[in-house]
């Protein structure tokens, strides 16, 4: 028992936790006020985007691929939903969601074909898959920023499910689009746990022969996976929109490597097969943290990128480095 | 489980492809409750058998009968249904998921179920792995598994699918001796419980000690099959390469002439004070169960981990290496265990494979002198006996013998002083074997160092004339083969003397 206990508290999740407990005190000795509600409510809304990327990006990586084209599927998606719904004066941000779920989904749909009939390298045909949607968008759809969002969907980001005021006044709130990413993260745990397609897809990511030689549809599992990447992007970028009540075609743009450095220090394995809903949370939260609370520690704003980058390399060796050792240890 | 007397009948199959013919009609009757070994040299159709088997490939000609029942058409899904399970080569686990899930999730699949269901899997496991007298932690990932164990989960996968007939594709390639006669006594088992058990092999040994009826197939024909008692070793080795095949020992005539000397070599962890010399004619042979340090030795004399502390002299000149350059420029050369990953680029001609260690030669101010190499390596292809068409074919298209002869062709064309060979007959046929034992004899002659690192006991008896054992890292014994027997060497080695 004591060995298992031993493993528990080894697990790459529980690391995080520590690393992001450290950061709380240390932070919290320097400025008393971010141990309290106001940060939480801040990171959740911090963490809402990403949160909904990540889930993604976990999906993907566990199923051995990696898909860098989400912010520019997310970019085309909600951009061209924009100036549709503002050029036919469409109010309902239903048919908006659905247009860029159905937008995100055929971009996803063309990551899979590249990917599991042409078979094309995942990060190569997410790469071109990300330019030529980045550059449809500029192209055809302009350069313009709108922020004439229509009336009702922009009234989506004056939702908020908590509101909070502090000692000094200031008002804190929760919008009520967090929602989006925790039915994604119930969802995505329950469907990678306790379902076959979920099994699937550590299978493929663990070794796609043998997955083939069990039984499962390997392109079916991939198609799923690509497809309903891009699906979430498109509603990502939509969210996004809404909750900065501005459309910039460029907005998104570069997000991915933060994306994927969440979801690797959270203990996804790049190389596929290893991953958990749990860990990838954590490696957002850890990022916010980082990206929204440094300035507490007196560390200036430009440093940020430095120890964001800082933690992607540490992060990435120490999942790599643990794998190497398990490879190398003593096999039973 | 089985319940006709006979499984599977196979009458008169034929499978060709395009105008090749893998199989020209080939008979085969395997009963329940008994163990078939299927023998044969690479590329004689073995592989296109199991397949037609398991359905996945479909016979041009011929008919298949299953517990009596004529079959028209195999497809793997009907295949498995009627109990046939394959456990091929590399075992097809997941090294990512635990042991219990691996053990489940056929089953899950093939009774198409939508939701996993840890605790049945689990218990699943166990029960499988009761069956099979298998301990493991059903909740480890299968990644932290020794090949043997990955070969038990394996196992447990197929027969808790109803298996009525297990064929298991050279189940042994990669496991020691100890681990072999655990998996005997396992299969052992399944037979007593009436399984019909088909195992694909070529080394005499192993089948003499587990089959009950032999099959040999030879250029898509079955040229014998009978009770194992109908085959002395004579008649088996001239079944399987139609041609007899010497089996002699190797007794060097005694030189002075020192090659190599190791003195104290160590490396943390993998070795320890590590002494041996090797004189001219000599062919040294280095053994040990798996984990002993057989291997890191000879990782450390071609610098890929090398040693820490010790002395390398070879003729007559200390050497000290570092790095894989260090010993290249010594002239060492070294056939990895793995040829497939480590010893050969699949994808390029047999002659960018033969000049893959010695390129620097052939480059002239121009370029390359494609000629030259390619007259090398045509040279090579003659001298040692492979039998490719051209030195342009794709290294793919040859068998694991004529591979494994261009990977010591490859070291040859460097004029080597020392060529240390990892398991150099693994995956390799009985009459390429031969070959092979043949050239390194040649070649121990003309004052080139040979080391093998093997655990094949057979190959090493007839092939060395000086053994090293290996236990712990250890050396726990030189001895020289003398006309020491199998068995006395498997003693020895399981004692550690």
């Amino acid at each position: 028992m004591n060995k298992k206990v031993k493993q528990i508290l080894t697990t790459n999740e529980i690391i995080v936790v520590y690393i992001i407990i450290a950061l709380c005190i240390l932070i919290g000795i320097v400025n008393p006020v971010f141990l309290g509600m106001s940060t939480a409510i801040t990171l959740s809304r911090a963490m809402l985007i990403t949160l909904i990327f990540a889930i993604c990006e976990m999906v993907v990586i566990i199923s051995g691929g990696i898909d860098v084209s989400f912010p520019a599927v997310a970019c085309i998606a909600m951009y061209s939903t924009i100036r549709f719904v503002i050029a036919f004066g469409i109010e309902s941000p239903i048919f908006a969601y659905g247009m860029v779920a159905l937008i995100g989904l055929a971009f996803g749909a063309l990551n899979a074909y590249l990917i599991a009939k042409i078979k094309l390298p995942p990060l190569i045909a997410t790469l071109g898959v990300s330019s030529v949607a980045n550059g449809a968008t500029l192209a055809f759809l302009g350069t313009k920023e709108i922020s004439n969002i229509p009336e009702k969907m922009d009234a989506l980001s004056k939702v908020f499910l908590i509101s909070y005021t502090n000692s000094q006044g200031i008002t804190y709130q929760l919008t009520a689009l967090i929602l989006i990413p925790v039915s994604m993260i119930i969802v995505a745990y329950y469907v990678l746990k306790y379902t076959m397609l979920g099994r699937g897809i550590y299978a493929i990511g663990g070794d796609k022969n043998a997955a083939r030689i069990a039984g499962f549809n390997v392109t079916r599992i991939q198609f799923i996976v690509y497809m309903s990447s891009g699906l979430f992007a498109g509603i990502g970028g939509l969210t996004y929109t809404i909750l900065m009540r501005q459309a910039s075609p460029q907005s998104l743009m570069g997000s991915e490597m933060m994306v994927i450095a969440a979801v690797v220090v959270g203990g996804t394995r790049i190389t596929g097969g290893h991953g958990t809903v749990i860990g990838t949370i954590l490696g957002v939260l850890l990022i916010a943290i980082v990206q929204n609370n440094l300035i507490m520690l007196g560390i200036p704003t430009h440093f940020q990128t430095f120890v964001v980058g800082l933690i992607i390399v540490i992060g990435t060796s120490i999942t790599s480095l643990r794998a190497k050792k398990i490879a190398n240890s003593a096999k039973v | 489980m089985c319940m006709a007397d006979t499984f599977l009948k196979l009458d008169h199959v034929k499978k060709y492809f395009g105008g090749v013919k893998a199989l020209k009609g080939v008979s085969l009757e395997v009963k329940c409750g008994e163990i078939h070994c299927l023998a044969g040299e690479n590329g004689c159709g073995k592989s296109t058998l199991i397949k037609v088997i398991s359905g996945a490939h479909n016979a041009t000609e011929g008919e298949i009968y299953i517990e009596g029942k004529r079959i028209d058409k195999l497809t793997p899904i009907d295949s498995i249904r009627m109990g046939i399970q394959v456990i091929y080569q590399d075992f097809a686990v997941f090294p990512n998921l635990s042991v219990a899930e691996n053990i489940a999730m056929n089953h899950a699949l093939m009774t198409g179920a939508k939701k996993m269901k840890w605790k049945e899997a689990r218990e699943l496991a166990l029960h499988a792995m009761e069956q099979i007298g298998a301990h493991m932690d059903p909740d480890i990932l299968v990644e932290r598994l020794s090949v043997a164990n990955k070969q038990m989960v394996a196992i447990c996968r197929a027969i808790i699918n109803d298996a009525k007939l297990l064929i298991l594709d050279e189940p042994t390639t990669a496991l020691t001796a100890n681990e072999v006669e655990k998996l005997n006594i396992i299969i052992r088992n399944l037979k007593e419980k009436g399984m019909a058990i088909v195992i694909v092999n070529h080394k005499l040994d192993e089948i003499y000690r587990i089959a009950d009826r032999l099959t040999i197939l030879r250029n898509g024909e079955n040229v014998a099959t009978g009770m194992i008692e109908e085959f002395d070793r004579a008649r088996f080795v001239k079944c399987l390469t139609g041609h007899e095949v010497a089996d002699d020992i190797y007794r060097p005539e005694y030189f002075e002439e020192e090659i190599v000397k190791v003195e104290n070599l160590t490396k943390k962890g993998a070795f320890e004070n590590v002494n041996f010399t090797l004189r001219k004619g000599d062919v040294l042979g280095i053994t040990g169960l798996l984990g002993s340090g057989r291997g890191e030795i000879g990782d450390a004399l071609f610098g890929l981990a090398p040693a820490e502390t010790g002395t390398i002299t070879l003729n007559g000149k200390k050497i000290e290496i570092r790095s894989v350059q260090d010993a290249m420029k010594y002239k060492i050369g070294y056939v990895p265990e793995d040829r497939l990953t480590q010893g050969l680029f699949m994808d390029r001609s047999i002659c960018q494979n033969t000049v893959a260690a010695s390129i620097g030669r052939y480059m002239e101010k121009t370029g390359l002198d494609h000629k030259k190499m390619k007259e090398v390596t045509w040279q090579w292809i003659k001298t040692i006996g492979c039998a490719a068409s051209s030195s342009e074919a794709m290294m793919r298209t040859l068998s694991g013998g004529n591979a494994q002869k261009m990977v010591i062709a490859k070291w040859l064309n460097t004029e080597p002083s020392l060529l240390i060979l990892n398991g150099p007959t693994v995956g390799v046929d009985v009459g390429s074997k031969a070959d092979i034992h043949t050239i390194l004899h040649e070649l121990a002659k003309k004052g080139i160092g040979i080391m093998i690192i093997s655990d094949d006991l057979n190959e090493l008896i007839h092939n060395c004339n000086k053994l090293i054992i290996m236990k712990n890292g250890q050396t726990s014994g030189i001895i020289e083969t003398g006309d020491m027997s199998e068995a006395e060497l498997t003693g020895l080695l399981n004692s550690g003397m």
